[in-house]
């Protein structure tokens, strides 16, 4: 809701006879909230501009021929407003039958079984029985990469995913063709996602109301790698997963769960549970040697950061000439599977061959960073599963445990331990702040004075700071969604960015944004998620990568010094240019 | 039935291909006297004689366009909707092709007033064999002076471009038409914003169909009140009506308001065909409504139409005599509605394909009380909730029908 600021044109309505006060401006839908009326909605997603297509918010206002849409039309004063008439609940059912109609309802069968706004909708309006016949066009799924499932046959073209793709991402893989009943969502020439400007990140999945766009579904591995006494399976959780992952079992958003998270990873049964936050340190540790290699050495900048899969694969597709920019230094989750299959098996004594490493993740595009060739040897992947935050919410419940009343327990040793450096690797700015801690002491050799950077926090789309290092200061710039990236990639381009090191992350506020995250992401609740990860930062003992004495040990005993050889063999990677689908010029 | 001709009246009388010889009749007669007026004079002229947008809305022209010029913005876009994708509706093709200099006369003053700096005509892609007439009269304008930059020395800029829609039915409804003008498919999009404050490419856009503009040279120059003293009432002036169907002369008349129907279809359209009887009469194309018979007697006016059930709209009118059935016609209209809707808004896009199964339905003779009563709350949801106008007219002909010809929406589909 809108505040109200004392120089504010306040505007006076009633709805179903009773008086509202909101700020001029103000829609019908946000209107009726404010007194406790929840206007149905498919279309209206409350982070996007108002499309008026599903018409399912219709209401009668007194004077008007015809009902307006309560999602787009503005109050006005002296408006009176009726959500409860019979021509509105007609039409309300009407719609909801018409759409179930063209639905595949194969309920039971649905990645989003009792987490459907359509379902949820039907049930609240009592549609017990479809009065019309099922018109529905028999479709096959789409299930042609590792990150995304679309299931055409329950789309209600409600066009939230078109719209995440173009005015989120401002990618526009996702567009209309066709009209009438025959209108479909689909990408261009119905090409499958991952050969078109798709980049994989999931927004589409995150808002999509029904099961029409999914996740890919890996949790059947995982179990069937958990019943498999030869294997031993071992688990790595990003750090924006637990402050996301309450929000499924009746916890308030934001709130931080890693010890209950923990403990079911361990009743779920597998035999290690680490953490991405290691990862995450490892690969300050890396990236932050290679951007000071860079500034020293004359090196190509800006660098830019290559933790975010749905951004390397954006800036792949989009600006493959420029690849050179991108950090050789891999993403947390891919440096902490390569240890796991070198350095891990080698202190603890196992077979290479019997380790199965699985990742939970906000990301559907980390699912498809896992399958890239780049990450593994000899053909042995670094991870071998990823999981996003919804498939772990599907197999704690499927174990039949109760998440909120878990006792808290600890990351196992060694792959454990994480500093609240990389626990901000979760939000936008936070790689850059890890970065700069590391960065400025080791340039320096001095201690941080403080070590919040101030500049670099934030929702703000594109963020600015510059830092003093003493004998040079570093212009970084932050940027989250790849609507923003377009744009300081266009100066990149041009010649004429202004920066030394850039952090990008795909999704809006980064990671506890992600497209894995739980359905029902909102910015609202990513905002809760982005307070409770520097919450828990400054909780920590521990607040700098370098300081982190597991990392210290694996340098000393296996990987040497940062950059050296064999972290270049195992922590390091390419990234190459994929030549588009099409071309338009 | 009074005979006139007001916006006919330069049919046949110049050779359209050439500005001199429009001239030579007296043309931009109107444009010259325009620019000595105030602009508020003219859209208050206008106004005086009560000029409805001719599209079909029936929106009060003369207040549309003072309302275009209190819109702030000196990058104005006028667009003349040329369109006319209505079935049955044929009459702005007549005002093209016999008068095509008069329109463009008409949309210069039209920018005069709402003080616009580009044009657009948007006209249908069937109708692109007027484009090189089209063309060729912006180019001959331009090269009077008559378009262009310090137009007849009164420093105002203007210039026409012409866009060919693809087709679509749709199209003709103002968001689409608009978003189609930007290379977008032509899609309604939901008000506000509205056209006249964000029209095309974000510009304020005033948005008026051939007919409409076409009125204005001549009301310019109509001294002795020829226009005014036609009809009574909200209705005054002409009418350029269309006539289809099962008559024996159909075609294109201008009519003062207040002809009968029975006029319109016997004496200037030369009756029903082999003398069959009238079955329905559907007015203002596919999203018009029917009456039967009994509104023969009906003046042709906005309020005796309404009051017989029935709208102006486009100024179709589709006579249909005794061989074809109320039933078969609606599949036919509705045929065209399942093929034209744009498909964004839940209710038109699965409306319409479900009243098309129930029609079917009762032809086969297999539809029940439920199927009746649930078309004709799916009809009654279309109009009262569609995002545009097709969804809420595509459901007209059928409720109207619904009302004249009970006796069809029997269970079991009685013919």
């Amino acid at each position: 809701m809108t505040e109200t600021k004392a120089n504010e044109q306040m505007v006076h309505l009633t709805i179903n006879n009773i008086p509202v006060e909101v700020p001029k401006g103000t829609k019908v839908m946000q209107a009726a909230a404010k007194i406790g009326i929840d206007i149905p909605h498919l279309c209206y997603h409350e982070d996007q501009r108002a499309k008026a297509r599903c018409r399912l918010c219709s209401v009668e206002v007194t004077g008007k021929r015809r009902l307006l849409a309560a999602c787009s039309t503005e109050v006005w004063e002296g408006m009176e407003v009726h959500t409860d008439t019979p021509i509105v609940r007609d039409t309300q059912v009407a719609i909801l039958q018409l759409m179930l109609a063209n639905h595949n309802q194969d309920c039971l069968n649905c990645a989003r079984n009792q987490n459907c706004d359509l379902q949820r909708l039907c049930s609240r309006f009592n549609i017990l029985h479809s009065n019309l016949p099922n018109v529905v066009k028999p479709e096959p799924r789409i299930s042609t990469n590792p990150s995304i499932v679309r299931d055409p046959s329950k789309c209600i073209r409600c066009g939230r995913c078109v719209r995440a793709c173009k005015d989120v991402q401002g990618i526009e893989a996702l567009t209309y063709a066709g009209r009438s009943s025959d209108i479909i969502v689909t990408t261009a020439f119905k090409k499958p996602m991952e050969t078109t400007d798709c980049v994989l990140c999931g927004q589409c999945s995150l808002v999509c109301p029904t099961g029409a766009i999914v996740e890919k579904d890996d949790t059947d591995a995982v179990l069937d790698a958990l019943q498999d006494p030869k294997k031993h399976v071992i688990v790595q959780v990003a750090p924006s997963v637990r402050v996301a992952l309450g929000d499924a079992f009746g916890m308030e958003p934001g709130e931080i769960v890693t010890g209950q998270m923990v403990t079911a990873l361990r009743l779920l049964g597998f035999d290690k549970v680490f953490d991405t936050n290691f990862g995450a340190d490892l690969t300050i540790m890396e990236e932050g040697s290679e951007f000071l290699s860079r500034l020293q050495n004359g090196g190509v900048l800006p660098m830019i950061t290559s933790c975010s899969p749905g951004w390397v694969n954006f800036m792949e597709k989009r600006f493959g000439d420029f690849t050179k920019h991108l950090s050789s230094a891999k993403s947390p989750m891919s440096m902490f599977g390569a240890i796991a299959k070198t350095y891990y098996p080698e202190k603890a004594g196992i077979d290479v061959k019997d380790i199965v490493t699985v990742s939970i993740m906000p990301c559907t595009a980390k699912k498809y960073e896992a399958s890239r060739p780049e990450m593994g040897r000899n053909g042995i992947p670094d991870v071998d599963i990823v999981l996003t935050t919804r498939e772990l919410i599907k197999l704690i419940k499927y174990v039949g445990i109760t998440f909120k009343q878990l006792p808290e327990s600890d990351f196992d040793s060694p792959l454990g331990t994480g500093s609240g450096a990389a626990a901000i690797f979760g939000v936008t700015g936070g790689v850059m702040e890890a970065a700069l801690r590391t960065v400025y002491e080791k340039f320096t050799g001095k201690t941080l004075p403080k070590l919040e950077f101030e500049d670099v926090r934030g929702f703000k789309g594109i963020k600015e700071a510059e830092v003093d290092l003493g004998t040079r200061k570093v212009k970084v710039a932050i940027v989250h969604t790849l609507k923003n990236a377009r744009v300081v990639m266009e100066q990149v381009q041009k010649g004429e960015s202004p920066y030394d090191f850039i952090e990008i992350m795909a999704c809006p506020g980064g990671c506890i944004g992600g497209g894995g995250q739980p359905i029902g992401t909102t910015n609202e609740i990513r905002k809760k998620r982005i307070e409770a990860l520097y919450q828990l930062d400054k909780s920590l003992p521990l607040r700098k990568s370098h300081e982190n004495p597991d990392i210290i040990t694996l340098y000393k005993d296996f990987l040497g010094e940062p950059l050296s050889e064999k972290a270049h063999e195992l922590l390091h990677t390419h990234y190459h240019k994929v030549a588009p689908l099409y071309e338009f010029d | 039935m009074r005979d006139i001709k007001f916006l006919t009246k330069n049919f046949g009388k110049y050779d359209t291909s050439s500005i001199d010889s429009y001239l030579s009749i007296g043309g931009f007669d109107a444009l010259k006297k325009a620019v000595t007026m105030e602009p508020t004079a003219i859209s208050d002229l206008i106004a005086s004689v009560k000029v409805k947008g001719r599209g079909g809305a029936e929106y009060d022209m003369g207040r549309k366009w003072s309302q275009a010029r209190d819109v702030k913005g000196d990058n104005k876009l006028l667009i003349c909707n040329a369109d006319e994708g209505e079935t049955t509706t044929f009459k702005d093709r007549e005002l093209i092709k016999n008068d095509p200099f008069n329109l463009l006369e008409a949309m210069i003053i039209g920018a005069y007033v709402v003080g616009a700096v580009e044009g657009f005509i948007y006209m249908r892609g069937e109708y692109a064999c007027y484009r090189p007439l089209l063309l060729d009269a912006m180019r001959q304008c331009r090269e009077k002076g008559f378009l262009g930059k310090n137009i007849l020395g009164k420093g105002f800029d203007f210039d026409i471009k012409l866009y060919s829609g693809a087709g679509a039915y749709v199209c003709g409804e103002g968001t689409a038409l608009i978003r189609s003008i930007e290379g977008k498919a032509g899609r309604p999009r939901m008000k506000p914003p509205f056209i006249k404050v964000s029209g095309a490419f974000a510009r304020p856009t005033c948005l008026n169909n051939v007919e409409s503009f076409s009125i204005v040279p001549h009301l310019l120059l109509d001294e002795k009140g020829e226009y005014a003293s036609c009809g009574s009432g909200n209705s005054i002036g002409t009418k350029m009506v269309s006539v289809a169907g099962n008559v024996n002369r159909p075609g294109v008349f201008e009519i003062p308001f207040g002809t009968t129907v029975r006029e319109i279809i016997y004496d200037l359209a030369g009756g029903v065909q082999h003398n069959h009887g009238i079955r329905l009469i559907q007015f203002g194309g596919a999203s018009g409504k029917i009456a039967d018979a009994s509104i023969l007697d009906t003046p042709y006016t906005y309020e005796a139409l309404r009051g017989a059930g029935v709208m102006v709209g486009s100024g179709g009118i589709l006579v249909i005599d005794e061989r074809t059935s109320v039933l078969d016609f609606l599949r036919m209209n509705q045929d065209f509605f399942s093929e034209e809707s744009c498909g964004q808004c839940t209710p038109c896009r699965e409306g319409n394909l479900h009243i098309k199964i129930i029609l079917d339905k009762m032809a086969e003779g297999k539809a029940t009380e439920e199927d009746l009563r649930v078309m004709e709350k799916i009809a009654r949801v279309m109009s009262m909730s569609s995002l545009c106008g097709l969804g809420e007219t595509a459901q007209n002909t059928l409720m109207s029908a619904m009302r004249v010809f009970p006796e069809v929406f029997q269970a079991g589909g009685a013919r």
